[in-house]
């Protein structure tokens, strides 16, 4: 009976082999997507058990976990909610997490591949993984003031740093208080996360980034003045047609200037004057002239139609295809089926004071350990050059003029030279417009640029224009950055 | 004429106490690293809880030492480590559903009176061969515990499971002890006609047939025992003794042919049980297509085996330390689960060591059988060893969905107390067996009187040189 019981004894060896197998399957191979399953609680748990990272502002933590009784061990608090909820975002036990909550979770809760090497060393130190702090690149003072500038209108306004592409202010309106979201009693933050959901302005949404996109109306500008000085036909001193209307290639729409009137008694307009006053008609042509293929590639080259992260996800920018000369036209001066976000739009400003350069926006300034020593900072990354030096300048100078007398007026700085330019984009019919503007400072050496959105004018209402109701928020952001 | 020098066959009792001590440090050790994660202090309880373990774990050595000097030296250290993780992982379990020493006190309770009976088989049963006269009575004993839950008033369904009885304060899963029973009787059976089973018959196909009214006790037996657990919705237990039963009818006939049959009425038997039965077909649908939102969420579904396997997911390679996971949130994690939960928190490298032990315990236990000389010891042995093997094949198997779930327990580790007993006899068996196969005969020279001997006369004079095992040497010379 022996050779059976050799035999018998391989068996049970293959049995447990067989085992070891199975075990190292479930716990090696198909762990990662069993902890990632949805079902599996142990993640969240896990999460929420653990400790996890500020979110810190000049110093200042605006998103911090707290030691908590219940059994989740931690509890996530926002000290200054609504003024800083489009970029933190909520971190919800029940209904997940937006904003850098999101975008940034690996690092907060510690678990980034991109840190791997301080990772490796915590745990040859026998430490457990830790949670990083995350230095945001927002200055409090320029978020402060766009948040009290832009006051109860709803709206959006961004700023970043020239020089590096660093955000300097994020803030959307209507806001929210991610602490509703962050509580952990399920009943209650369902409750309270289905009113945000149902919400008259969606408050839940980032309109500096994203959500339904703006019509960018004359700010758009800008760009097609890119594309004719880029083309090299153009200069500033190109004569446009300026006149009281201009009819619409193919149809018997004609197209007005704000206010009506011709931009100029001869009928004639230099492209910067055309810019100063924000001429319809001028503009209009001009788009013809430089053509649909031209406007696209230049809107393109500042980021148009191309997905960015910041790492909160941006909405690409559109400018549509397969357009007639009326819809170029149209496109041209920014309304039509032009989509922007704020960002984009203070991203071409700040292309326009870089001299032509375009620099990543982002708003991780350094990633630390808990001790505070510095794990990873963002160094400046250059996404392109859409315009060249040249361009920048002329059209620098043709912005300050928008200031100085122009529709911006309204963005003078005692000081300061402050380059702008105004947008008032029609929206649905009867609605009133919605009132942009953006702008960079110093022009002779810019740090700053700015753009603002003030949904449908604001408290201005159907009389509202860029240049009143936009352009002083844009002031109060540029003038709180320099007086830093 | 060859003279062989006789190595003194070593008792291996130190051995077995050195061995002891680590398992018994394991298992404390886990105990204390449970109570300093969880309260940041040891369990209050340890000194106590933690003595009487040792205590009665020495105790049963020493009783080993006393009647059974000769026994295996792993076996007892490898089922004290088991016992000991295990309470470590029911104490941890209970302490996270905020019910200190629920089950944890009952099973050091059943692991004393476990032991004790360990004991009590080690000192009342001085020869193992004793069983065999109990054969049929074993038989009877065996399809009367099986029986015995569906008896109105005795029998009780948990978990829409009857094969609980009720005894005083206690449930008992009589089919633990069965295992047993049915081990001693397929031994004794097959022992006595294994070679009409293998010789006598017709021959089909190649393959040697066994004449009916020898094959028919057997199959009568596993046939009822079989069909009553069927009633009883108890999967698990008709696996492990059909097992069982083809293993020991494979040791005793050597022919591969019976293997065959065994897989062939197997297939059928599945076969049937799953058209035929819903829950079976339930427990299958379910272990195929477990991650399915409705299986899981279904009553009886995936969603214990999924849960279980997140677990272990979240353990990873090197688990996240007592205390540390979250084995309370799979249903059973302190019994049929407790793989599951020890994967958690020992990772892969602690779900290996387990299993390695019981690889360990096993191949000891095969060994024994192999070096027992009378046939029922060997068919008694390995039948036992391998019903260990093979019910921590289905349990273990059913926890990383290699096979669907049965409702078995971990030998040694789970909480239950009648798989706890039952477990502990196979221990307190094997060690009976393996001291009768290890013993030294008497030696000859010993009629002259042991103390007149000279060193040099212990030499024996075998009649021929071959390669005996040192025991048949011995017996060679006493004839």
């Amino acid at each position: 009976m022996n050779t059976p019981l050799r035999r018998l004894s391989s068996v049970v060896l293959l049995l447990f082999v067989a085992l070891l197998a199975a075990a190292s399957y479930v716990q090696f191979v198909q762990a990662p997507s069993l902890n990632a399953d949805p079902r599996n609680v142990r993640t969240l748990y896990r999460e929420y058990g653990s400790f996890r990272g500020p979110l810190i502002v000049d110093g200042t933590e605006v998103a911090l976990s707290k030691p908590s009784d219940d059994a989740f061990g931690y509890q996530r608090s926002y000290p200054d909610p609504e003024m800083y909820a489009a970029v933190t975002g909520y971190y919800s036990v029940v209904v997940g997490r937006s904003g850098m909550e999101r975008y940034a979770n690996d690092l907060l809760n510690g678990t980034s591949d991109s840190l791997w090497w301080d990772r490796f060393q915590q745990l040859v130190a026998g430490k457990d993984p830790q949670g990083y702090s995350v230095e945001l690149t927002i200055d409090a003072a320029a978020q402060q003031a766009a948040w009290d500038a832009l006051g109860d209108q709803r709206g959006a306004v961004v700023a970043v740093d020239t020089r590096s592409g660093a955000i300097l202010a994020m803030v959307s309106k209507p806001s929210y208080d991610p602490n509703d979201l962050a509580a952990h009693k399920t009943s209650t933050v369902n409750e309270r996360y289905q009113a945000l959901l149902a919400a008259d302005g969606d408050p839940l949404v980032n309109r500096a980034i994203g959500g339904d996109t703006y019509p960018p109306g004359s700010v758009f500008k800008l760009v097609t003045a890119s594309a004719a000085l880029q083309s090299g036909t153009f200069t500033a001193d190109s004569a446009l047609d300026g006149t009281d209307g201009y009819t619409l290639p193919g149809t018997r729409t004609v197209l007005h200037n704000f206010g009506g009137g011709a931009c100029a008694s001869s009928g004639k307009i230099s492209l910067a004057d055309a810019l100063r006053i924000s001429c319809n008609t001028a503009f209009a042509s001009l788009g013809n002239a430089v053509g649909q293929d031209a406007l696209r590639a230049q809107a393109r080259a500042y980021g148009f139609d191309t997905s960015l992260s910041v790492p909160l996800p941006v909405t690409p920018s559109r400018f549509p295809e397969g357009l007639d000369d009326a819809q170029t036209a149209l496109s041209a001066i920014g309304q039509g089926s032009v989509r922007v976000t704020p960002l984009q739009v203070a991203m071409v400003s700040a292309t326009i004071a870089n001299g032509g350069t375009e620099l990543e926006p982002y708003l991780v300034k350094t990633v630390r350990t808990p001790d505070l020593s510095v794990v990873s900072r963002t160094s400046p990354t250059t996404l392109g050059t859409p315009i060249s030096p040249a361009t920048a300048s002329t059209l620098t100078a043709m912005m300050e003029q928008v200031v100085t007398d122009g529709t911006g007026t309204a963005a003078r700085i005692p000081g300061v030279t402050v380059a702008g330019k105004s947008g008032t984009a029609e929206t649905t019919k009867g609605a009133a417009p919605h009132a942009w503007f953006t702008a960079f400072a110093p022009a002779d050496d810019p740090q700053v640029a700015v753009a603002v959105v003030v949904e449908h004018g604001g408290d201005a209402g159907s009389e509202a224009t860029g240049g009143a109701v936009a352009a002083p928020i844009a002031r109060a952001v540029l003038k709180a950055v320099l007086d830093r | 004429m060859a003279t062989v020098e006789p190595t003194p066959v070593r008792s291996g009792r130190s051995g077995e106490l050195g061995l002891l001590i680590l398992a018994l440090a394991l298992g404390l050790s886990a105990y204390a690293l449970v109570g300093s994660t969880l309260d940041g202090r040891i369990p209050g309880n340890f000194y106590r809880d933690g003595g009487i373990f040792v205590v009665v774990t020495l105790l049963t050595h020493a009783v080993v030492r006393w009647r059974a000097p000769f026994a295996d030296p792993v076996l007892l250290p490898i089922a004290a480590a088991l016992n000991g993780v295990g309470m470590a992982m029911i104490y941890r379990i209970d302490h996270a559903h905020a019910d200190a020493d629920a089950l944890a006190g009952k099973q050091l309770i059943w692991t004393l009176v476990s032991l004790a009976a360990a004991c009590a088989v080690l000192v009342l049963l001085r020869d193992h061969r004793t069983l065999r006269r109990f054969t049929y009575i074993a038989l009877l004993v065996g399809v009367g515990l099986l029986v015995l839950p569906l008896v109105p008033g005795v029998g009780a369904q948990i978990y829409g499971a009857r094969i609980w009885i009720h005894v005083g304060p206690m449930s008992l899963q009589p089919a633990e002890f069965a295992k047993i029973a049915f081990a001693v009787f397929f031994a004794g059976y097959l022992v006595t006609n294994r070679d009409t089973l293998t010789l006598a018959g017709p021959k089909v196909l190649g393959l040697q047939l066994p004449r009916l009214r020898d094959f028919g006790p057997l199959l009568l037996a596993l046939g009822a025992s079989l069909a009553v657990l069927v009633a009883q919705r108890d999967l698990g237990t008709s696996l492990l003794f059909f097992g069982l039963f083809v293993a020991m009818l494979y040791i005793a006939t050597e022919r591969s042919s019976w293997v065959l049959i065994g897989l062939g009425l197997f297939a059928a038997g599945a076969f049937v049980a799953v058209r035929a039965f819903p829950h079976v077909q339930a427990r299958f649908s379910s272990w195929l297509h477990a991650f399915d939102t409705d299986t899981f969420n279904a009553v009886g579904g995936s969603g214990q085996v999924v849960r279980g396997l997140f677990g272990m997911a979240n353990g990873g390679l090197l688990g996240t330390g007592w205390g540390e996971g979250y084995p309370q949130l799979v249903p059973f994690a302190s019994s049929d689960f407790i793989i599951a939960s020890l994967g958690e928190e020992l990772g892969l490298t602690g779900l290996f060591a387990i299993l390695v032990l019981y690889v360990l315990f096993v191949q000891r236990g095969l060994r024994i059988a192999i070096g027992t000389r009378d046939g029922f010891g060997k068919l008694l042995a390995g039948g036992l060893a391998f019903a260990i093997a093979w019910q921590c094949f289905v349990v273990v198997g059913g926890v990383t969905r290699l096979i669907p779930v049965t409702g078995l327990t971990t030998p040694f580790l789970a909480y239950g107390g009648s798989s706890l007993l039952a477990n502990w006899i196979i221990v307190a068996l094997l060690l009976r067996i393996s001291d009768n196969a290890r013993r030294p005969a008497p030696l000859p020279l010993r009629a002259h009187g042991p103390a007149a001997e000279p060193a040099s006369a212990r030499t024996i004079e075998l009649p021929r040189p071959d390669r005996a095992e040192p025991a048949r040497q011995a017996r060679g010379g006493a004839s």
